[in-house]
């Protein structure tokens, strides 16, 4: 069963609800739940904290490895260093989330302007 | 131990919540919100190659509310994989959200929070709100925390449903140096905001080993590279956060 393999206006929105909505929400609920037997103040937080950075930099790392579309086309080199650089300006010149993309774009547009 | 934010604080009448719903909500006009539009643009992009049809994709922005997860299902579809296969992938790359939950409900709860709230606003829990709630959050009065977290989703996601809605009428594909251009914008928020949030030095340490861990497990294990970098990751970073505690 695919999303176009029922021909019922509604189907495409079953599909959605029981392939995206029942797959996502449980987990929030499941957070909500064991959220609410741990103490602001609990050890364990700083492992659950741990655990949430880790997956969202790998959501980040894969981003800028992994690319799809136009940027896919762009070399690793590429990205990997304006990404790094967008951050040394960051951590090094002023703790503003701007200069960080501001630095990166620029860097990466320049390099795809090359061919890079 | 006693919280002296938990105490003595009136309930905070319906003029007030407003006032705070408000606040969270006028947070959507801000470099992370206008970050999230431009990831959403692409969203609509790639939903429009699948032969997603607008009113669905408006509908996945609002039920789902998972960028990485969507994604993850628009390709699932552009496959021709079946109903198993894109649910199992997408909770796969869903299971972050727990440990995100888990992290923001014991600053976003008040002395009188029900749990019904608490599960209502964990609907609008992704990425970028955590990202917005851990930076601000801790700065306001703790029983109108609720008031303007739910600004803030709730806003949010409506907004990203009609950009995704005018991304479809407009029906244009991006010039490929936009597109291109696009795509660093997302990593660069979550790499300089993630770090400005870390509550502790493990969270740092965390950030960078799954920076490292994401690709590289993805190399040999596709479906697992979140959660194993997430598990992995955190864990050595936890692990030396004890270390550190025991020889101090």
């Amino acid at each position: 069963m695919t999303l176009g393999s029922i021909d019922a206006w509604w189907w495409p929105y079953l599909f959605i609800v029981l392939a995206g909505w029942a797959m996502t929400y449980p987990w929030r609920a499941l957070g909500v739940y064991l959220g609410g037997r741990i103490r602001e103040d609990s050890e364990i937080l700083v492992l659950v904290r741990a655990i949430a950075t880790a997956l969202v930099a790998a959501v980040i790392g894969n981003l800028v490895c992994l690319p799809s579309g136009p940027a896919a086309e762009t070399t690793l080199a590429l990205r990997v260093f304006s990404a790094a650089m967008g951050f040394a300006a960051y951590f090094f010149i002023a703790r503003k989330v701007l200069i960080g993309i501001v630095v990166a774009e620029a860097i990466f547009g320049l390099g795809f302007y090359f061919g890079y | 131990m006693q919280m002296p934010d938990d105490t003595v604080l009136p309930t905070p009448g319906f003029a007030e919540r407003c006032r705070w719903f408000l606040r969270g909500a006028s947070n959507v006009a801000s470099v992370p919100g206008l970050i999230l539009c431009t990831a959403h643009i692409g969203f609509a992009d790639l939903a429009q190659q699948a032969g997603i049809t607008m009113a669905q994709a408006v509908f996945m922005v609002g039920i789902i509310w998972a960028l990485p997860g969507m994604v993850v299902f628009v390709g699932a579809v552009l496959s021709g994989v079946g109903l198993l296969a894109t649910a199992f992938a997408v909770a796969l790359s869903s299971v972050r959200l727990t440990p995100m939950v888990v992290s923001l409900v014991p600053e976003l709860r008040g002395s009188r929070t029900r749990k019904l709230t608490l599960y209502l606003l964990a609907h609008f829990i992704a990425i970028t709100s955590w990202v917005i709630a851990m930076e601000t959050i801790r700065g306001m009065p703790r029983e109108v925390r609720t008031s303007y977290y739910f600004g803030l989703g709730s806003i949010l996601v409506v907004t990203n449903m009609i950009v995704v809605a005018i991304v479809f009428a407009v029906a244009a594909a991006l010039p490929p140096v936009v597109a291109a251009g696009l795509f660093l914008l997302t990593p660069m928020y979550f790499l300089t905001s993630l770090w400005g949030s870390a509550r502790e030095q493990a969270s740092h340490i965390a950030m960078v080993l799954g920076l490292v861990l994401g690709p590289l497990i993805h190399m040999f294990a596709p479906a697992f590279d979140l959660l194993g970098a997430g598990l992995i990751g955190g864990g050595l970073a936890f692990a030396a956060h004890l270390i550190k505690d025991r020889s101090a």
